[in-house]
């Protein structure tokens, strides 16, 4: 069971008091009715998929109930890094410098 | 007969408690400290079972959990079967019960075993071979046939009547297996002052010291030092020892499960009592000293009883006082073997000869055995063996198959291939594994987890070696941590240096195509059948293993999976490493349900969610039905009334008069905040700027893919504040879906929400009479249909109790929501149920609401949607608020897809034969005359008798439906296609006239 970092309650926890959320930084167009079909599509259901680091969205939602945001390995499953929702995304050579 | 297996005296079992227990119901004697192998061989007992697919008879083969044969079913007493306990770890008591398994009618004379002269049938991926044809046999011929085959024991049928436990613990540093590795880890550990838990699967810790007998340690014999460490952790109250205890599984982040075994090894034990406790242990450090396991070597007959690893012998005899046989041969390419040949002839065993297939065994061992007169054949190998139910010579001749066979007799061959560091839990840590050349054998390679391998499991053979590396591992997990600690120095006297070699099946001069020669002895996997599998195109080691089944049964292959490697390896032609060894998996060794379960048992499992009023519905002898985690009351039956009886009754009590339904269970979400209505109209398909405070509105929720997720009734209590419904099943979804968007998309926003499901107990009243019943209860709101419209909300109090009052109908009546806060719902519906007599109220259950709404046309979510509906589809385009420039869901509704004119739509069916109730989920096709398989249109999503109507009624999905209104369409059944006619939704008072009635 991964111990999981919520940046909100600045605590590490255990997976259990998680939930997954899907692909992060995936922003829902301003105006969606600018966007054409092709767009659109792949805002709904195109996703990474990566195997490797992978940014994603996870819910404390046993604790405070927050979305946040983190970079976390598919292949080893060990997360890198969470911060909030609505920051940047990592840069992964800074984080891996400060590794 | 006992005494003559037996040497009183020696070794740990408790020689003063004599234990009586029955095995196949023969009753035996043995000691408190045997287990049921030891105290069975020491009874001279070594056929314990049949083989699983040849029925052949088979012996106990190890003395650990790694134990492939001694498989028996067990009664811990009335309710307490458990199958395929393996005899190697089951401690006796007084009044167990045990038996053999997998044969019939006897262990002794087993009809089964004709699968062994059919042994050519049942060869390597027998099947896939034999179960292809003919289709028909499957049913009655092959599938019995698999299930009944498909495991060893038979499972128990009643409940389990035992509790199980479970705790979280918190470590500093964990020991994994208690032999003089662990020991030196743990006392390196917690002499420095950290919180260590050292855990060993045994009934006593102490892993080889407990067999041992040549070296001693500081002057102190083995057995003598560690009773001496173990009384030092003991004093040390940082440190945990649990004995009994496996780790199963080794996770993320140090996190180890373990199985504590509480009560199986004794007679009584106290009421409640748990019988496993499952241990989820977080560790900061985990020192893994799981030791190593004895292979087997592989040639023909090497599965018959009496056949046995060296090293078990040796433990038998040092730990349990246990002589094995009176007889032995010793077959071996390692030196350990030679220890147990001395031990064995210095307790009397005659010991006929010790067979070694290496031609340079160390010169020091021959010199010893010659002292002890034991006859060696160094550089001979083993051919065949014979005896029916327990063996009786063996027979060997030299590796190069120079010279004459030799027949020895023998009751007991001791047979060694080495030993296979246990790699399963750092294997389970996701740490990939080494490849060690000079030795050919896997070792741990880097540590993925803040872990280390310590001992035999880290290729460090021996008691030196095992103290030295446990010492520094302890003292280096305990230093990260922050202690301070010093070494140990463990001076180890009298140890030999051991070395072996590998082989894959062994050397013979008869024809190898006709050995059976086993491999996995659980699942019968012979060398022939990996190199058949091999041959056949099979190169992947996970696919010969599965083709062969090897390594696929209880024990997981601890015993057989190297040798069936290396004989895959040397088949295909490559090297070890590059054939690569099968995945290991959690758990260790088979644990029971009961501990994984633990406390979430029935009522802990899953919760049953009951509203305020449930309580009141159970008197009055409701029957209930099952709603996501809630428990509704379906229907109220009067005495000997049916389910069809009691519904037409409450249906009519509600369109002639009233009745009153506990709609508690309803979502329920407060959305308050100044942007609260503008949050609303970007999440929901309606229009909410405009709705006026005190008015509700039908509200849509759809996904960001346009399909229908949720819908209710929302009220506007004031211009920030707003009473959202969900549906019973959707309120934790819809909750969640809004903190996503308001947390995520649209954090500008000024909104706050609050489930307030259960802050609330709901009372819906329907029928002309409600209003009559509601006026003289309420004060504070003006009830007439000018102030308190249909679709209107207001807040008073009612029997003196503060409430949300809703005007909304799901019947078609005119009819009222009381919400009350919970702790006043039962009182306030009793009142109401009191005064409603006066107008023959009914409570009615979520039958009646469904037919009554199923009348109106009004749709379930879940049930009439299926996650492919459209508003449109749905029919409830008219929800959609058309200035609004977006809501979730809207961009998707202008797609292609959603576009076509041939989606699926909701509409009536009325069957042409007006008592036909269509089954819900049936499939509908336009032309009942097409060949099989027809193209099916649509489905029936809600069907009911409609006692308004005198007939029954259906809504279904259809494709072109609202374009269809009036065409016939057919539902084929089993036993006749029904025809019916697309119509309306609506099928009661299309006028909507009663509303206000
Ligand atoms: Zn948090």
């Amino acid at each position: 069971m991964l111990l999981i970092r919520c940046p909100y309650c600045n605590a590490e926890r255990p997976e259990v008091e998680f939930v997954y959320a899907g692909e992060a930084h995936i922003v829902r167009p301003v105006d969606p009715s600018q966007t054409d079909d092709d767009q659109w599509r792949d805002h709904l259901y195109v996703r990474n998929n990566a195997r490797g680091l992978h940014f994603e969205r996870w819910r404390h939602i046993h604790g405070c109930a927050r979305f946040f945001n983190a970079l976390r390995d598919t292949v080893s499953d060990k997360f890198v890094t969470t911060y909030k929702a609505g920051l940047p995304r990592p840069r992964i050579e800074d984080i891996k410098e400060s590794m | 007969m006992t005494k003559a297996h037996r040497i009183v005296g020696r070794g740990r079992i408790d020689a003063s408690r004599p234990v009586h227990f029955t095995f196949n119901g023969v009753e035996y004697q043995g000691y408190r400290g045997d287990t049921l192998a030891s105290a069975l061989m020491a009874n001279g007992v070594h056929l314990v079972g049949r083989s699983f697919k040849y029925h052949r008879p088979r012996g106990i083969l190890g003395a650990g959990s790694e134990e492939p044969n001694a498989l028996v079913g067990v009664t811990h007493g009335q309710g307490r079967f458990e199958p395929n306990t393996r005899a190697t770890m089951l401690e006796i008591y007084p009044g167990l019960a045990t038996r053999s398994q997998n044969h019939w009618p006897s262990l002794k004379w087993d009809v089964g075993a004709i699968n062994d002269a059919l042994y050519m049938l049942f060869s390597a991926g027998f099947y896939y071979k034999t179960f292809m044809w003919p289709k028909a046999f499957w049913t009655k011929v092959y599938e019995p046939f698999i299930r009944r085959a498909a495991g060893l024991g038979t499972a128990p049928f009643e409940p389990d009547p035992d509790s199980y436990a479970s705790r979280f613990a918190h470590c500093d540093i964990l020991v994994v297996g208690g032999g003089p590795a662990g020991i030196a880890a743990a006392l390196a550990a917690g002499r420095a002052g950290a919180k260590v838990i050292l855990v060993d699967e045994h009934a006593d810790l102490g892993g080889s010291l407990l067999s041992e007998t040549d070296a001693t340690i500081a002057g102190l014999t083995g057995q003598q030092w560690l009773d001496e460490a173990l009384a030092a952790l003991a004093d040390l109250p940082n440190v945990t020892l649990l004995s009994r205890t496996t780790a199963i599984g080794y996770y993320h982040e140090n996190f180890v499960g373990l199985c504590e075994r509480i009560t199986d090894h004794l007679e009584h034990s106290s009421v409640g009592t748990p019988r496993e406790r499952l241990w989820k242990v977080r560790a900061g450090q985990v020192v893994l000293a799981q030791g190593s396991i004895e292979r087997p070597l592989v040639f023909d007959g090497n599965d018959r009883p009496g056949v046995m690893l060296a090293g078990a012998a040796r433990t038998y005899l040092n730990r349990y006082g246990v002589t094995v046989g009176e007889r032995a041969v010793v077959v071996t390419s390692h030196d350990s073997a030679w220890l147990a040949a001395f031990d064995m002839a210095k307790a009397g065993v005659k010991v006929e000869a010790i067979v070694d297939l290496r031609s340079d065994p160390s010169v020091d061992l021959q010199e010893r055995a010659r002292v002890l007169g034991i006859q060696i054949l160094v550089g001979w190998t083993v051919t065949g063996t014979r005896g029916r139910l327990r063996i009786k010579s063996v027979r060997v001749c030299p590796v190069d198959l120079g010279g004459d066979a030799h027949i020895l007799s023998c009751d007991v061959l001791l047979m060694c291939g080495g030993w296979t560091p246990s790699l399963h839990l750092f294997s389970h840590s996701m740490g990939k594994l080494r490849w060690d050349e000079s030795e050919q054998r896997f070792l741990p390679g880097d540590h993925v987890e803040a872990s280390r391998t310590v001992g035999a499991g880290n290729g460090s053979f021996g008691l030196a070696a095992a103290l030295a590396e446990g010492d520094q591992a302890g003292a280096a997990a305990a230093r990260e941590l922050g202690y301070d600690s010093a070494p140990a120095t463990y001076q180890v006297n009298g140890e030999f240096a051991l070395s072996g070699r590998y082989f894959n099946e062994l050397p013979t001069d008869r024809n190898p195509g006709k050995a059976k020669a086993f491999v996995d002895f659980q699942n019968d996997v012979t060398a022939k059948d990996i190199r058949l599998a091999v041959r056949e195109g099979f190169r992947s080691i996970e696919h010969v293993k599965r083709y062969t089944t090897n390594g696929m049964a209880t024990d997981q292959g601890k015993t057989s999976n190297m040798n069936g490697l290396a004989i895959a390896a040397d088949a295909v032609g490559r090297p070890m490493p590059e054939v690569g060894l099968t995945t290991f998996r959690p758990p260790y060794t088979p644990t029971t349900f009961g501990a994984f379960a633990g406390y979430a048992r029935n009522g802990l499992f899953e919760v049953t969610r009951k509203t305020p009023i449930d309580q009141w519905a159970e008197s009055e002898g409701a029957i209930f039905e099952p709603v996501s985690l809630w428990r509704r009351a379906w229907y109220f039956p009067k005495a000997g009334e049916t389910m069809h009886a009691a519904v037409a009754r409450e249906c009519a009590a509600v369109r002639s008069s009233i009745g009153m339904f506990d709609a508690s269970t309803l979502g329920k979400i407060e959305v308050v905040g100044p942007d609260a209505a503008e949050f609303m109209n970007r999440l929901y398909t309606n229009p909410w700027t405009k709705l006026a405070p005190g008015r509700c509105k039908y509200g849509l929720l759809l996904g960001e893919d346009g399909f229908i997720r949720d819908d209710g009734v929302i009220g506007r209590l004031a211009q920030d504040r707003f009473h959202v419904t969900t549906t019973t099943g959707g309120a934790a979804r819809v909750l969640n879906m809004m903190e996503d968007y308001l947390q995520t998309e649209w954090p500008d926003l000024k909104v706050w929400l609050t489930s307030t499901t259960e802050q609330w107990a709901v009372i819906a009243l329907n029928g002309p009479n409600s209003r009559k019943l509601l006026e003289p209860l309420v004060e504070g709101i003006d009830l007439s249909d000018e102030q308190l419209p249909h679709m209107a909300v207001a807040e008073g109090s009612i029997c003196g109790i503060p409430t949300r009052l809703f005007r909304v109908s799901f019947t078609g009546e005119r009819g009222y929501e009381v919400n009350v806060p919970a702790r006043y719902g039962r009182a306030v519906w009793e009142t109401l149920y009191e005064s409603g007599q006066e107008y023959g109220i009914v409570a009615y259950g979520t039958e009646t609401m469904h037919v009554l709404r199923a009348e109106k046309g009004y749709i379930i979510i879940g049930q009439d949607t299926d996650g492919t509906l459209t508003p449109n589809d749905a029919g409830l385009g008219w929800t959609i608020g058309k200035t609004k420039p977006d809501f979730v869901g809207k961009r998707s509704l202008a797609r292609p897809d959603m576009l076509k004119d041939d989606r699926k739509q909701l509409v009536g069916l009325l069957t042409s034969d007006p008592t036909v109730i269509l089954e819900e989920g049936a499939q509908i096709v336009f032309d009942p005359d097409q060949p099989i398989p027809m193209r099916m249109v649509g489905h029936v999503t809600s069907s009911y008798w409609s006692e308004s109507l005198g007939r029954s009624i259906a809504l279904a999905v259809i494709e072109a439906g609202s374009r269809r209104i009036g065409e016939v369409v057919h539902i084929p059944m089993p036993d006749r296609t029904h025809a019916a006619v697309i119509s309306q939704t609506v099928f009661f008072d299309p006028q909507n006239s009663r509303i206000n009635a």
